[in-house]
């Protein structure tokens, strides 16, 4: 069972949970996309997703996801609500707990947000990407695509490309990875790929072709143009001749590679238009199992506070 | 915990033979069967019903197995084994008879989920419960329509634990008593 009441980062969850949320997913996975697409576990419940930054796929995710287990969903989007008016997020918080919600599911651009949010309410938060720290869901369901594809990643080469340093998906990414034991590169302009991420046990590489020799998967960020204001490289264009990962590049590597990306996609800019449409990508069954792992997440925590509840 | 044997498992053998007969006899058409199987005993009695009434009647006869896990209004109280199980129904069951079985029937909480579960798959002709132990207690008015064994138990204070040799290694079915 997942003792804890909120899913803040993948740093600090044990492999063994990681294995109980992927499994439970799977179960999700096989009954909505064969069967049933509703279930009433989380009937009664009531689910925010509270919103800082703007997100489709992340928010829309969450919201199927807690729909399709019969919860109530609320969208707070911080450009309409009174956080323009200057409300904290702790008052944020508290107010929407004495509206008895269960679940707040908070993107936020400050690092470490959902932590501080967590520690002051009773509800269950759930971290859906907060500055540069972790976007724990997604790399859940990287994860889960991964081992969909590859049983056994230990040893596996995972090559991770694009503005690392930007990257929450980045970082939860290496955390549940290296739990199941891949070997992981980085690589992407030195501006963008910092030394420092060495001591999280992985690869760094500055050529891109050299970075994918022998790779197994190939999970290409988004160039994040919104937080491109410092000048990291010189332009577009250069990004483009070095670091696009193109059909071409790829068809050097053995045919089972998978090509992975979590969307929103620039295409021609760090995925060749042709390569996100071909076989190898995963990119689409990424989405559907973003759906089972929210579904998963949902009900796990769900389950412990009911029982948490009862125990007192 | 104190335990004490109730059935061996030559009475269980004698009992599900028994069962897969009376099932025979309240079906009319045996080719619109289904067999439906609560996870997790419930599943491996399923089959060994099937395999009784397969054997008798020369016919094979489709398992569903259903986990009700998603449906249950007593997660609270279930604190062990919550780990979400394996449904598989591939096949319509629109205008099937279907028989649902699981191991122990208590308070009918469980078989309420498991109807609410088969009707997300689909309109049945008909659903016949059974179950191989009634323990008594019941709180919804459910009652099975094929019984094993009926073995009033004293709620809080004993427990009925099935034990069967495709999970626990032997055939056997205990009366617990709660300190």
């Amino acid at each position: 069972m997942l003792e804890q009441k909120d899913l803040l980062e993948l740093e600090n969850l044990s492999k063994e949970n990681i294995e109980l949320i992927l499994d439970t997913a799977q179960k999700f996975k096989k009954l909505f996309t064969k069967s049933v697409k509703k279930f009433p576990a989380l009937k009664g419940k009531t689910i925010v997703n509270l919103f800082y930054e703007p997100s489709t796929r992340t928010r829309n995710s969450f919201e199927l996801a807690a729909k399709r287990l019969g919860a109530d969903v609320i969208n707070i989007v911080s450009n309409t609500s009174s956080i323009m008016k200057g409300e904290s997020l702790i008052d944020t918080g508290k107010t929407l707990e004495a509206m008895k919600v269960d679940f707040i599911i908070i993107r936020h651009s400050i690092s470490g947000a959902p932590n501080l949010l967590a520690k002051n309410i009773s509800a269950s938060v759930i971290n859906a990407g907060d500055g540069f720290h972790e976007h724990p869901t997604q790399g859940l369901l990287d994860l889960f695509t991964i081992k969909d594809k590859i049983k056994d990643i230990k040893g596996k080469k995972i090559v991770i490309v694009g503005d690392i340093a930007h990257s929450r998906v980045a970082k939860s990414n290496i955390f549940a990875l290296k739990k199941f034991g891949a070997n992981i590169t980085l690589v992407g302009p030195s501006t963008l790929v910092p030394e420092s991420f060495k001591t999280l046990g992985v690869e760094i590489d500055y050529d891109l072709k050299n970075a994918i020799k022998n790779a197994d998967v190939i999970n290409i960020l988004r160039i994040q143009l919104e937080r491109q204001t410092k000048n990291l490289f010189p332009s577009i264009s250069e990004y483009v001749k070095f670091y696009k990962v193109t059909e071409d590049l790829v068809s050097s590597l053995d045919s089972n590679v998978i090509i992975m990306h979590p969307g929103p996609m620039n295409r021609e800019i760090e995925i060749s238009s042709h390569l996100a449409d071909t076989k190898k990508s995963v990119i689409l069954e990424q989405v559907t199992n973003g759906i089972a792992i929210r579904m998963a997440v949902l009900y796990l925590l769900s389950l412990f506070k009911n029982i948490s509840k009862v125990s007192l | 915990m104190e335990e004490k044997l109730i059935l061996d498992e030559k009475k269980i053998k004698k009992i599900l033979i028994r069962i897969s007969n009376e099932i025979i006899e309240t079906i009319e058409n045996l080719e619109d069967l289904i067999i439906i199987g609560m996870q997790t005993r419930g599943v491996f009695i399923a089959k060994r019903i099937i395999e009784e009434i397969e054997k008798l009647e020369n016919i094979k006869i489709p398992l569903g197995i259903i986990d009700i896990s998603l449906y249950r209004d007593d997660i609270y109280e279930k604190l062990k084994d919550i780990s979400l199980k394996e449904t598989k129904l591939p096949f319509n069951i629109n205008d099937k008879n279907l028989i649902l079985v699981d191991d122990v029937i208590y308070t009918g909480r469980s078989i309420r989920a498991a109807i609410d579960c088969i009707m997300d798959f689909g309109r049945p002709k008909s659903i016949k419960l059974t179950t191989f132990i009634d323990r008594g207690n019941r709180e919804l008015p459910i009652q099975p329509d094929i019984t094993g064994f009926y073995f009033k138990t004293r709620p809080k204070e004993e427990i009925i634990s099935v034990k069967l040799k495709e999970i626990d290694s032997f055939d056997s079915v205990f009366l617990k008593f709660i300190h």
